[in-house]
């Protein structure tokens, strides 16, 4: 083989950058719409009524057992049949990381809401708060504080996840990358980049959850 | 919505024989790798609290390295990257002779990746139940090894059965990766059927069902090893 070309990094820099700044957008969107969606999910789930709590953990088991990739695959083939008209898989794939996402989230949530005490809302109640009050004043702001690590590592984890919209051909950061891999047969290169990238953002991020995490009161 | 149903797709050939190949192969690829996670990810959970240094940073730098890139990525550089960067004859090799290369270099892939996320169960499970345990072990005359043969691994192992059943899980919907190196497992062959009839509902809920049948079936294994080895009473007692 011929010797590595490391100034193919520079030369295709500003598509690179463009194919992360797709990857910040998914990230951002699945991240921002799956809270909210999974902050409702979670409520759902630790409702006394059967009727929201059945649907919401049907929904959240069947959205982990699935693969990404296959939830991918079923956004791009129903959302235009849905709306009836083509869109560009940008638009599906975004859905597809809400819906997929929050099924993740929720369960940090959950658990989040479901750690702090009970005789805590008790207490509150008690003292003569209404449910909504108690979420907000009470129970959440201490939820929030054991999920941050969580959600710092989920945030990892869908940063890992968003590669995988190479399979609907949309140009993430990873995907601009094999473009230019395979157009001037830089694999290598381009390949060993992408690890690197990706092993400096997520592992600083993970050591800084797991510091966050050695700092809370247990 | 205009769709029109046609359910017989999955029973016609070649559909249906394309859509059971591809839950095969997700099957033997599932198991494939998560063998090859759970003896890496032993040696490594262990190596983690091993008396020695070196044996410590040499497996927290792979946990560290393998958790941090994205198994898509591990798997292109499997894939395209280590045969250009081997010497020529094994490169060589590896592109011509190595048998169902792109099933073994998933399964290589998947494994390594899952391996380094079994390795931080163990090593948790270790530290929480196992370790504890040592100076006990010890006292009693065992040596070292026998100590984490005998009491520290087993102990361990028992209290991670749970979080192991989750990284089982993940192991399973990461097969679905290999597609990008053109292995043909349930995704890649219900995405297959969509493209040839265009009815994608059909395919896609074929594989949806596939893979929540493997997900119980490997909840209710682990589950049933749980009971066996006592992990589950074990838990119960002290809440």
């Amino acid at each position: 083989m011929s010797d590595f070309d490391w100034g193919i990094i520079a030369r295709s820099s500003a598509f690179l950058a463009e194919g992360m700044a797709l990857s910040a957008l998914l990230v951002l969107v699945a991240t921002v719409g799956g809270l909210i969606l999974g902050f409702g999910l979670a409520l759902m789930r630790l409702s006394s009524h059967r009727l929201l709590s059945v649907p919401a953990s049907t929904y959240v088991t069947v959205m982990r057992t699935l693969p990404l990739v296959l939830v991918l695959f079923w956004f791009y083939f129903l959302v235009p049949l849905v709306i009836g008209r083509p869109v560009g898989s940008l638009t599906s794939a975004l859905l597809a990381f809400v819906l997929f996402e929050a099924a993740f989230y929720c369960e940090i949530v959950r658990a989040g809401i479901s750690n702090v005490r009970h005789g805590q809302s008790d207490a509150g109640l008690a003292t003569g708060l209404r449910r909504a009050q108690v979420l907000r004043l009470i129970i959440l702001p201490q939820a929030l504080r054991a999920m941050t690590p969580l959600i710092l590592n989920q945030i990892v984890i869908v940063f890992q996840d968003t590669s995988l919209v190479y399979v609907v051909s949309l140009h993430d950061f990873l995907t601009t990358a094999s473009v230019v891999a395979s157009r001037d047969g830089r694999a290598t290169e381009m390949y060993a980049l992408v690890a690197v990238v990706y092993l400096v953002i997520c592992l600083s991020t993970t050591k800084a959850a797991e510091f966050y995490r050695k700092g809370l009161p247990s | 919505m205009n769709y029109r149903w046609d359910w017989s797709i999955l029973f016609k050939d070649p559909y249906m024989g394309w859509l059971w190949s591809g839950l095969l192969w997700t099957v033997i690829i599932s198991l494939a790798s998560w063998a090859v996670a759970l003896i890496v990810g032993l040696l490594a959970g262990t190596a983690r609290s091993a008396p020695s240094r070196g044996a410590r940073l040499l497996a927290g730098l792979y946990i560290d390295v393998f958790r941090n890139v994205p198994p898509l990525v591990q798997l292109f550089l499997w894939y395209f990257v280590l045969p250009e960067v081997v010497p020529d004859s094994f490169g060589l090799w590896l592109k011509r002779d190595l048998p169902y290369p792109e099933v073994i270099t998933a399964v290589v892939a998947i494994g390594l990746f899952a391996g380094s996320r079994v390795a931080e169960q163990v090593r948790a499970g270790i530290e929480a139940v196992g370790a504890p345990l040592m100076p006990a072990a010890l006292a009693t005359g065992l040596r070292p090894a026998q100590a984490y043969r005998l009491i520290v691994l087993p102990l361990g192992l028992r209290a991670i059965v749970g979080p192991l059943t989750s990284e089982f899980l993940i192991t399973v919907k990461l097969s679905s990766l290999s597609l990008t190196i053109g292995v043909l497992e349930l995704t890649a062959q219900s995405r297959h059927v969509e493209n040839y009839t265009f009815q994608g509902f059909e395919a896609f809920t074929f594989a949806t069902i596939g893979y929540l049948v493997i997900g119980l079936c490997v909840t209710g294994l682990m589950r049933f090893i749980d009971i066996r080895i006592g992990g589950a009473a074990l838990r119960k007692t002290p809440a």
